[in-house]
């Protein structure tokens, strides 16, 4: 910014300092900058480092040998990371399917009471998961839960399980729930899309004698792709990031039961600020962070180089 | 034909009912609750709220006992400042970014978009530090700070992908006209980007009020507590009467409800108008 201004004043002589770029411009980069990116690249700096007399000492990748040497560390790491990449697996399975299914429904044209759908659908997305975690606590609890005694009265009370609270069930059982909070988001974007495919496209491949159901395979869904493309990344994004929340609700901090449910949210927030006997670790605090930013950047990186190129070539 | 076409409208819609209750019943099921007496709630969680087991008591010491109100105001106050920093900072950015040329416009572009790819998260251990160090610890203005900045990379990206779909002949006229630039963003940009206002909005305002992360983090004073941190905080006290728990869920949904039905009918608008590119 200020090699900006700068060579702008030197101009002066000649054209006018656009003094407005910089008012324009400055506020926004400021605040980002200060309140992101700085941020971020000082974890960066602070996971070489390791805690000393007051001050940090530099200890090279130290901190990194032992988040993936010394197996009270790597195995949590692992076991995180498995968590995550499964969570993500399901999501892409199950989550965006749905989503897609629901969007081209919605967007049959003249239906009936989409916009109804489309709010209703979109609802559960809108709520905080800490509403969310206990609506679903509510439901599935073995002890005050309604679950029970709803599937007693279906006649299939004998099926009922603690799903939140085994260790085989309850990354799935949270998966589902994070599923059907969600699902609006991609449901949106797809609806978005569809909705975009030209009148004209339809039209033509309906003249060709194709109808509804393979207008939307062979006509809309690769017109769809960049979308599909967009929403597989803000999947892998939100998976590694944003599930801390839902799992730290209804879990709490420890991911229970025996972690079967950590993911790289939970073990960030465990190593840095502590739990229960546990002590808080600001450098191995951040080197877990910059573990999970490398992990991020290669989705990203394989996002934008591999399948965002591969698919608008297939767009053009 | 006619009773094919029928029978597949009524398949349509059965599928998009039977997702509807899926995504409703939870929801009754909360807002059903809180109106009930304790234990009306353990003894027929299904039933209506109706007689005996009609009672208010649960919101009413959510709206007189608790410092939900006190949560309420802090969530109301950091979620609307932050998005109109947001919208007015984000649109500000995206203006200069598709309006002018200048040196080292692109890496701009790029850097401030940067942040949709790279989530803001990641760096909470200096975030903290930085906090800490600015004096800004346990106030609303460190969520405010750390909430714009989050929601700018993507409010700059839909409105700048917006501008420059839209024609520059409106502002080079009211150049000619002699409008200063400031007058020419507040005046025509402005409107002109009301379109995709909403999206943005929406997109920006749903983490904010839900967040469960930096008010756990940055702010978990008494004070400063926002609604989710409070209800969670609430919830985590298991002797509290389910009828206020309920109550205070319900309560907490309102504010984004208003919001998304006020912009559901331009979220779709707008995401089409292109402003949301694959």
């Amino acid at each position: 910014m200020r090699t900006l201004a700068k060579s702008g004043t030197e101009q002066t002589h000649r054209t006018p300092v656009r003094w407005y770029i910089l008012v324009f411009l400055a506020p926004a980069t400021l605040i980002y900058t200060v309140f992101a990116i700085y941020p971020i690249i000082e974890s960066l700096r602070l996971s070489l480092y390791q805690a000393g007399d007051g001050q940090g000492i530099f200890v090279g990748i130290a901190n990194y040998a032992k988040l993936f040497g010394e197996p009270l560390w790597a195995d949590q790491f692992w076991n995180a990371f498995k968590n995550n990449v499964l969570l993500f697996v399901m999501h892409m399975l199950i989550q965006n399917p749905i989503a897609l299914a629901l969007a081209a429904l919605l967007s049959i044209p003249n239906l009936k009471g989409a916009a109804a759908y489309r709010t209703i659908f979109f609802l559960p997305t809108l709520l905080s998961v800490v509403v969310v975690g206990f609506i679903w606590q509510l439901i599935l609890s073995p002890l005050w839960g309604i679950s029970p005694a709803f599937m007693n009265w279906l006649g299939v009370g004998s099926f009922f399980k603690p799903w939140l609270g085994l260790e085989s069930s309850a990354l799935i059982t949270i998966t589902l729930i994070s599923i059907w909070q969600y699902v609006g988001i991609p449901l949106m974007l797809f609806y978005a899309a569809l909705l975009n495919v030209p009148e004209e496209t339809i039209e033509a491949a309906r003249i060709d004698g194709l109808n509804g159901w393979w207008i939307f395979w062979k006509v809309k869904l690769p017109l769809i792709l960049p979308t599909l493309g967009l929403v597989g990344i803000l999947t892998y994004i939100g998976n590694f990031t944003a599930s801390f929340d839902l799992i730290y609700s209804i879990q709490g901090g420890l991911a229970g039961p025996d972690y079967s449910t950590d993911v790289m949210g939970t073990f960030l927030f465990r190593t840095f600020f502590g739990f229960q006997a546990q002590l808080g670790d600001v450098y191995m605090g951040a080197t877990v962070a910059s573990a999970l930013f490398f992990i991020i950047l290669v989705g990203v990186g394989l996002y934008l180089f591999g399948v965002q190129r591969r698919l608008q070539r297939y767009d053009s | 034909m006619l009773i094919k076409e029928r029978l597949s409208n009524a398949g349509i819609h059965t599928v998009l009912i039977a997702y509807s209750l899926l995504a409703l019943f939870p929801l009754a099921l909360i807002l059903i609750n809180s109106f009930k007496s304790r234990k009306a709630i353990f003894r027929e969680p299904m039933g209506l709220p109706i007689g005996d087991s009609f009672s208010g008591k649960g919101y009413a010491s959510v709206l007189s006992n608790s410092d939900f109100p006190l949560y309420f105001s802090n969530s109301l106050t950091v979620t609307c400042v932050s998005l109109v920093l947001i919208l007015l900072l984000g649109a500000m950015a995206a203006h200069a970014l598709s309006e002018y040329r200048f040196p080292g416009d692109t890496f701009i572009g790029i850097y401030l978009v940067l942040g949709i790819m790279v989530p803001i998260r990641l760096g909470t251990v200096a975030l903290l530090e930085l906090i800490v160090n600015l004096g800004l610890a346990n106030t609303l203005t460190a969520l405010i700070l750390v909430y714009t900045a989050q929601g700018l990379p993507i409010a700059i990206f839909i409105f700048t992908e917006f501008l420059r779909s839209v024609s520059r002949e409106i502002k080079d006229s009211a150049r000619i006209d002699g409008l200063s630039e400031y007058r020419i963003f507040f005046e025509v940009v402005i409107p002109l980007v009301r379109p995709v206002i909403a999206t943005v909005a929406v997109f920006s305002m749903i983490p904010i009020w839900n967040d469960l992360w930096f008010p756990l983090i940055l702010s978990p004073g008494e004070e400063t507590r926002t609604v989710t941190l409070g209800v969670q905080q609430f919830i985590g006290q298991y002797t509290v009467n389910w009828g206020a728990v309920l109550a205070s869920l319900s309560v907490a949904i309102v504010p984004v409800l208003v919001m998304y039905i006020i912009f559901s009918k331009q979220l779709i608008r707008g995401i089409t108008a292109g402003a949301v590119k694959g």
